[in-house]
C-alpha cells in the first residue's frame, strides 16, 4: 500500500519550490542592496577623504587653508564628551531599567513609565538640544561646556540605554533567579550576581549604541551653539570644546572646495572612532554570551 | 562572574574618577574667574568665547588662528549661529563678541538694554552681496535694483523670467536665498525688498554651499550671497550686474556698488574689555589684523579711518 501519494506530492512540489527560490531570490536582493549603497558610501568617503588623512591631520587644529586643517580639537572633545555621556548614561541607564524590572509593582503607572520611556526613544534630537540649552547651558549656568553638551547628549541617549537594559534584563531565565533565592541568595545579591552578569552582553551592547549616536549626533550641539573655531584643547569639563560632527558640518559648509576632501577625512575619522565603539561591543557580547 | 564584578567595580571606579574631575574642572575655571578679575595681563589663562554670523567667521577664523599661535593661553571660541542667534547668545550674556553682517536691530538693542550690556560696534570689513545665476542663463546680464526688487518681492504668483521682461524665455524662476537666521537675508529684506516679503517659493538655507549648488545645476535659478562665496565658485556661477556695476573689490570698496555692498560688524561688549585684559588685547589684534585677513578670505578692507575709530573706542573701554 502506498502510504505518499507521490503523484500528488510532484504535482504540487514544484510550486512550492519556485516560491521558496523567489522568496529566497527578495531577501537576498534586499541584503545586497544595503551591502551596495554602504559600500558606495564607504567608497566615496575613503576615496575623498584618504588624500587628506594623515597623522598631521590628527595633530592639528583646524584652519583656514584647507592643506593646514585638522581635527585635534574635536576629536579631543568628543573623547571627552563621550567621558562624560558614558558614565551617566551607564549608572543611571542600568539603574533605572534594574528598578523597573526587579524592583518596581507591576502597576499601571509603572507601565505607564515603560511606555513613556520608549516614546521618550524617539523624540527627535534637536528637542533634546532645546531643552539641554535651557536647562544645563542657561538654568544651570554651565555655558557651551563639556559638562552641559554631555549631560544633553546623556538625557538623548539615555531612553535608548533603559530600553535595552531591560530588555536585556528581562531575558534572564528566571530558573536563574529561583535558584540564588534557593541558595538563601538575598535580591541585592541575585542581581548583583546572577541577573546582572547574565545580561552584560545586552547591557553593553545597547551601550554602546546609544553612545555611537551620542557621537554622531550634530543637532543638539548645533542648539546649544557649540562653537566651531576653536584653537586650543579643553582643559576640564567646563572648558568650551567642539566635536567631531560640528567640526565635520563647519568644514562641508565651506566655500571652497577643497574643504570638501577634509570634510570626508572627518568622516572617515568619525567612522573609525564609531566602529572602535562597536567592535568593542561586538567584544563585550562575544566574551559574556556563551556563559548560560 | 568575577570578571563581570570587575566590570562593575571598573565602571565605578571610572565615574568617581570623573565626578572627581568634574569637581577639578569646577575649582579651575574659578580660580581663572578670579585671575580675570584680577586683571591679569596676557600670560594668564583666559576664556573668550563668541558667536554669530557665517559671513564674518571666515574672517575671525583666521584671526583666531594667527592669534592662538602667539597667545596659547587665551581660549577664543567663536561659534557660526548666524547673525539673529549670536546675538540671542550675546543678549543672554554667553558671549563676549558677536559677528554681524548687519547692524543691530532695534528690537536686538533694546533687549541688549534690558539685560544691562553695553556694547561697542566696530567695523571690520566690507562684503558685496553678489547676484548670481546659472551659467547657461544667456538673458539676464544686467539688473536694476528696481527688477531685483521686482523678481524677489512675493506677489502670490509663480514668476517667470518673461514677467520682468518680455523678452525673457517664458519658464518659471527658482530661488535660493539664506535662510531667515542669517544677516544676509536681514540685509536684503531689508534693504532691497524694503521689508516687503521675499517670494514664498524660495529655497532657503543658512549653507550657503545648498545655494551655489541649486544656482548651479538650475538653469532658470537665482540666488544671492556674501562675495566670498562667489569668488571660491567663479567659475560655476555667473554674477549678474547691478545697474552696470560687477561686484568685484574695486567697486565694492570704493562704494561703486551700491546698495549691495555692506559692512560686517563686531560687537564688543564693554564690560568684558575692560575686565579682561585678554579680551582686550584680541580685540586689538582684530581690528589690526582685520583688514588684510578680510581681503585674504574674499572680502573688502574698509577705509583705514574706520579702523582707528575702532582703535580708539576700544581704548576709551579698556
Amino acid at each position: 500500500m502506498n502510504l505518499i501519494n507521490q503523484k500528488e506530492i510532484l504535482h504540487r512540489i514544484q510550486s512550492r519550490v519556485n516560491l521558496n527560490r523567489f522568496v529566497k531570490g527578495i531577501f537576498l536582493v534586499a541584503t545586497l542592496l544595503v551591502l551596495a549603497v554602504l559600500a558606495l558610501l564607504l567608497f566615496r568617503l575613503i576615496s575623498q577623504g584618504a588624500g587628506h588623512l594623515s597623522l598631521d591631520f590628527l595633530g592639528n587644529y583646524s584652519s583656514r587653508f584647507a592643506a593646514k586643517a585638522g581635527i585635534k580639537a574635536a576629536l579631543v572633545g568628543s573623547i571627552l564628551l563621550m567621558l562624560v555621556v558614558a558614565p551617566v548614561t551607564l549608572i543611571i541607564g542600568v539603574a533605572t531599567a534594574i528598578y523597573l524590572e526587579e524592583y518596581a509593582p507591576k502597576t499601571k503607572l509603572t507601565n505607564l513609565i515603560v511606555i513613556n520611556i520608549s516614546n521618550l526613544a524617539g523624540v527627535p534630537s534637536i528637542i533634546f538640544g532645546l531643552l539641554g540649552l535651557t536647562v544645563f547651558v542657561r538654568g544651570l549656568m554651565l555655558g557651551k561646556s563639556v559638562l552641559a553638551a554631555g549631560l544633553t547628549m546623556s538625557l538623548l541617549v539615555l531612553p535608548v540605554i533603559i530600553v535595552s537594559s531591560q530588555e536585556a534584563i528581562r531575558g534572564v531565565p528566571s530558573d536563574l533567579r529561583e535558584a540564588s533565592y534557593g541558595m538563601g541568595a538575598a535580591k541585592w545579591k541575585t542581581i548583583l550576581h546572577v541577573v546582572l552578569p547574565a545580561a552584560i552582553p545586552g547591557i553593553a551592547t545597547g551601550c554602546i549604541l546609544a553612545l555611537s549616536r551620542a557621537v554622531g549626533e550634530t543637532a543638539p550641539l548645533v542648539i546649544l551653539g557649540i562653537p566651531v573655531i576653536v584653537y586650543f584643547l579643553p582643559t576640564g569639563l567646563l572648558s568650551e570644546f567642539t566635536a567631531l560632527p560640528m567640526q565635520i558640518f563647519d568644514w562641508a559648509k565651506r566655500p571652497q572646495p577643497e574643504f570638501q576632501t577634509v570634510a570626508a577625512a572627518g568622516i572617515v575619522v568619525l567612522m573609525v572612532f564609531l566602529l572602535l565603539l562597536n567592535s568593542l561591543a561586538v567584544y563585550i557580547r562575544y566574551k559574556y554570551q556563551k556563559r548560560y | 562572574m568575577k570578571k563581570a564584578k570587575n566590570l562593575v567595580a571598573a565602571t565605578m571606579i571610572g565615574s568617581a574618577l570623573l565626578l572627581g574631575a568634574c569637581g577639578q574642572g569646577d575649582g579651575k575655571s574659578k580660580s581663572s574667574e578670579a585671575e580675570q578679575t584680577a586683571k591679569a595681563d596676557e600670560v594668564a589663562e583666559s576664556n573668550i568665547s563668541g558667536d554669530g554670523s557665517s559671513t564674518v567667521a571666515p574672517i575671525l577664523e583666521g584671526i583666531v588662528e594667527e592669534y592662538s599661535a602667539s597667545h596659547p593661553k587665551t581660549q577664543v571660541s567663536v561659534g557660526v549661529s548666524g547673525t539673529g542667534g549670536g546675538f540671542e547668545k550675546f543678549i543672554n550674556g554667553e558671549t563676549d563678541f558677536s559677528n554681524a553682517s548687519r547692524p543691530v536691530k532695534d528690537e536686538e538693542a533694546a533687549k541688549l538694554k534690558e539685560a544691562g550690556i553695553d556694547y561697542t560696534e566696530m567695523k571690520i570689513a566690507y562684503d558685496g552681496i553678489s547676484i548670481v545665476v546659472n551659467k547657461d542663463n544667456d538673458w539676464v546680464e544686467d539688473l536694476t535694483v528696481d527688477q531685483l526688487k521686482e523678481i524677489w518681492t512675493e506677489n502670490g504668483k509663480n514668476k517667470k523670467w518673461s514677467d520682468i521682461n518680455p523678452k525673457w524665455p517664458k519658464e518659471k524662476i527658482s530661488f535660493y536665498s539664506p535662510g531667515t537666521d542669517s544677516g544676509t537675508y536681514d540685509y536684503f529684506v531689508n534693504d532691497i525688498l524694503e521689508g516687503k516679503d521675499l517670494v514664498k517659493n524660495a529655497t532657503l538655507s543658512e549653507d550657503d554651499n545648498v545655494l551655489v549648488k541649486g544656482v548651479e545645476s538650475d538653469k532658470n535659478g537665482i540666488g544671492y550671497f556674501g562675495f566670498a562665496y562667489y569668488l571660491a565658485n567663479k567659475d560655476q556661477l555667473k554674477v549678474v550686474k547691478i545697474g552696470g556695476i560687477e561686484p568685484t573689490h574695486e567697486t565694492i570698496k570704493s562704494g561703486t556698488y551700491t546698495p549691495l555692498s555692506r559692512p560686517l560688524f563686531v560687537y564688543v561688549k564693554n564690560k568684558s574689555v575692560k575686565e579682561n585684559a585678554s579680551m582686550y588685547n584680541f580685540m586689538k589684534y582684530t581690528i589690526e589684523n582685520a583688514g588684510e585677513m578680510a581681503e585674504a578670505v574674499g572680502y573688502v578692507k574698509t577705509p583705514d579711518e574706520d579702523y582707528k575709530k575702532d582703535l580708539e573706542a576700544l581704548e576709551n573701554l579698556k
